[in-house]
């Protein structure tokens, strides 16, 4: 007996106590499942921050993460802007990677690093694009369901890196191990006071990207797309041309984010090197709405929480399981207070239901029928 | 723009809380006499396997000092994945750890980049081939694995005897040379009391997943086989074999879930080494080396045989014990062997060499399988 409805608007002090409150909520309910668990819940948190920002290695670990989560973030957005559901960021990630790789393995090894990373750079663009196109072919042509074949996409990527890392890229100076060889030394993205320079890809995407969304003639086309393809037809604009180069674009800036993680921190192409980036990155555009700038702080904040998650196992002997609940649950939390912040839920009795009640109590086969059905008005 | 604002407020405020609570616990963070160790397990540490084995030994460790230590653990962490196991690394560092053990192969470069990082901490490194003078410049590295091939070779045995239709399954994680010479030792001591006895390889590519493993050893077992074994961190195939009826040997740890399958195990007994490790820090006389303890160590051992076994299997058994644990793997691979092609590898009054028992990429005659080149 309730309804849900987008609200209008909400003012600068809302979001900050709903965000606040969401935040409380999951650190209280996490703290009760620690409790209850047998672990001091004050120094579990202390931990917590302390892991993700009370150090140099800390903070280092968690820019590490950031850096990809970042990256394919913001990539995403921009399919996502066109209600595009690219869901194969984790596939996007591995084929920027490997083609990065491949390049890395070809170039000639007297090559000046910078040359040589800019060309694994445009490498990792090309192959997260292609990996992003071929779906997004068959979406603006034949329109398939994007969302299912992206997802697919990640699998078919983990398979072919799997047989790259097994049999054709398989390193004989490993004795027998499987393994790819490590890119060269000169390729690695350099470290400047114990801060990887690789740092500056998001840093530089984030204008990229806000910049495109905000200011130029197809990020406006982007976004009529996204609102509504007919509206956009009717325009004059031609869709399926804006559709294939955002989706060029939201693929290949995930390639990117690929081909950095494999400069500047792996070093070498596994099928874990995703590492569940794209689909955590997932999350994280929603989380902040899609905003370039946004996604950046809260790319930041889900860093902070994996590696300070991460700690409180080394600190306290938290299991790694518990750790992924208190994980969970603060994450669960803020997005739903995101939820409360732009929807509201109204009680009381909805006039259809009202109807349908005052048409039960006459009709004695009506009993069964259920009238609490949520109705979501406005998605998005 | 006022909404990216206002997150930055937020952002800062819970920075800010937990900025202050940070700021109470400096002062208990001094304990320097206790030696923290740390271990990165690559399953969760119950795993029923792998990961269980090395913490039951670690817990030994701990019973035997007590006080002395404290260990440090991260689970489940992908040794695939470069950047987790870094970032694990560096947790265990953060927290003060000395002496670190990372307990899988993939972990293997990040402990040598780790180890040149941190030359104030100790690293050993759980089945790889890099430690200190061999691929890794620096003195605070080690690497310790085990003779589980002898152990392996004395389950072939019982195998051997027990099969009735000749073929034996085993459901295998990755074609790397420490699976290979497993499954190589486990054929040779089958074949030893057996010769008409074929194993049927089936690769999984994974190390821990139980699904996986239990199609991988459902597909042998509708194929003839009528004993299973596995190179895998769960103890999934044992637990096929107890669904088809048929027998099975484990890995790592007892397994007491199948009580209508389990034959026994080759063994890891991780606490003697851990034991001695520990101890070499506590002393102050950490010393580098290559460790590859077998049976004569207690490192490696075979599971007491369960009621199911024959006489005539557990006789078998104890005839080869005394040899294999006596002379370890040098036995376990003495010529002559031949490969699956029949070509002679290994002649008469040989025994393969360590390094190229490390480097193993071939099967021995009686293996049904390939090894992806």
């Amino acid at each position: 007996m309730f309804r849900i409805t987008k609200k209008e608007s909400f003012t600068k002090a809302e979001a900050i106590i709903y965000r606040l409150f969401g935040f409380s909520v999951g650190i209280i309910f996490s703290g009760i499942i620690i409790a209850a668990l047998g672990y001091p819940v004050f120094k579990t948190f202390i931990s917590l921050a302390e892991g993700s920002f009370g150090s140099s290695i800390a903070i280092r670990n968690t820019i590490s993460f950031l850096i990809p989560l970042s990256v394919t973030a913001l990539g995403l957005s921009i399919a996502f802007k066109m209600r595009y559901w690219n869901i194969g960021g984790e596939g996007q990630i591995l084929m920027g990677a490997t083609a990065a790789m491949g390049v890395s393995m070809v170039l000639p090894s007297g090559m000046p690093g910078p040359l040589m990373m800019l060309s694994m750079l445009v490498a990792g663009f090309i192959g997260g694009s292609i990996w992003a196109l071929i779906p997004g072919f068959f979406r603006i042509n034949m329109k398939t369901n994007e969302t299912l074949f992206t997802l697919m996409m990640n699998y078919l990527a983990i398979c072919f890196v799997q047989y790259l890392y097994f049999e054709l890229w398989r390193d004989p100076a490993k004795k027998g191990f499987p393994g790819i060889q490590d890119i060269p030394f000169r390729a690695r993205i350099p470290y400047v006071s114990g801060i990887s320079l690789a740092i500056l890809a998001p840093l530089i995407i984030v204008l990229v990207v806000y910049f495109l969304i905000k200011k130029t003639k197809l990020g406006y086309e982007i976004r009529v797309v996204g609102e509504s393809e007919p509206t956009a037809h009717y325009a004059g604009m031609n869709v399926k041309k804006i559709m294939f180069v955002g989706v060029m674009l939201s693929g290949g800036i995930v390639g990117v984010a690929g081909a950095v993680k494999l400069m500047g921190s792996t070093g070498t192409l596994s099928s874990s090197l995703g590492g569940g980036a794209g689909f955590t990155a997932i999350v994280i555009a929603w989380l902040a709405n899609l905003s370039a700038p946004m996604i950046v702080l809260v790319s930041f904040l889900i860093a902070a929480l994996e590696q300070g998650a991460q700690f409180i196992q080394v600190r306290m002997g938290v299991p790694a399981a518990v750790a992924d609940i208190v994980k969970g649950l603060i994450l669960m939390s803020v997005l739903g207070s995101e939820f409360m912040l732009r929807y509201k839920i109204l009680f009381g009795v909805h006039t259809a239901s009202k109807k349908l009640e005052e048409r039960a109590s006459v009709d004695p086969t009506m009993q069964d029928s259920d009238p609490e059905s949520e109705v979501v008005e406005d998605s998005i | 723009m006022k909404r990216v604002m206002s997150m930055i407020v937020a952002v800062l405020m819970m920075a800010g809380i937990f900025a202050i609570a940070g700021c109470g616990d400096a002062k208990d963070a001094k304990k320097d006499e206790v030696l923290k160790v740390g271990v990165l397990y690559i399953s969760p540490e119950d795993d029923g396997g792998y990961s269980q084995a090395h913490a039951e030994g670690i817990a030994k460790a701990l019973a035997t000092y007590g006080d002395k230590i404290e260990i440090k653990k991260l689970e489940s962490v992908d040794d695939a994945d470069v950047e987790a196991t870094n970032a694990a690394i560096e947790n265990l560092v953060n927290d003060g750890c000395k002496l670190i053990f990372t307990t899988s192969y993939g972990y293997m470069d990040p402990t040598v980049a780790a180890a040149a990082k941190y030359p104030e901490v100790y690293f050993s490194h759980c089945s790889g081939y890099k430690y200190s003078g061999n691929g890794y410049e620096g003195k605070n590295m080690d690497a310790y694995f085990g003779q589980i091939e002898t152990a392996r070779y004395l389950s072939g045995i019982v195998a051997g005897m027990m099969t009735e239709t000749d073929q034996l399954g085993y459901v295998a994680a990755f074609p790397i040379p420490e699976v290979i010479r497993g499954i190589n030792a486990y054929t040779l001591g089958a074949r030893s009391v057996n010769p008409d006895v074929v194993v049927k390889v089936s690769w999984t590519n994974t190390w821990f997943d139980p699904a996986v493993e239990q199609a991988s050893a459902e597909a042998l077992l509708a194929d003839g086989c009528d004993v299973m074994a596995q190179h895998q961190d769960s103890p999934s195939a044992i637990e096929a074999a107890e669904s088809a009826g048929a027998l099975a040997i484990g890995y790592d740890l007892t397994y007491t879930g199948a009580p209508n399958a389990y034959l026994t195990a080759p063994l890891w007994d991780w606490g003697t080494y851990y034991t001695y490790k520990i101890g070499q820090v506590l002393d102050g006389k950490w010393e580098v080396e290559n460790y590859w303890g077998g049976m004569k160590e207690g490192v490696a051992k075979l599971d007491a045989l369960s009621s199911l076994v024959s006489e005539e299997a557990k006789a078998a058994v104890e005839a080869a014990r005394a040899e294999v644990t006596e002379k370890g793997n040098a036995f376990v691979f003495a010529g002559p062997i031949y490969d699956q092609n029949g070509e002679l590898k290994v002649a008469e009054g040989e025994s393969i060499p360590y390094g190229d028992q490390m480097g193993m990429n071939w099967f021995v005659d009686g293996v049904i399988g390939q090894i992806p080149s």
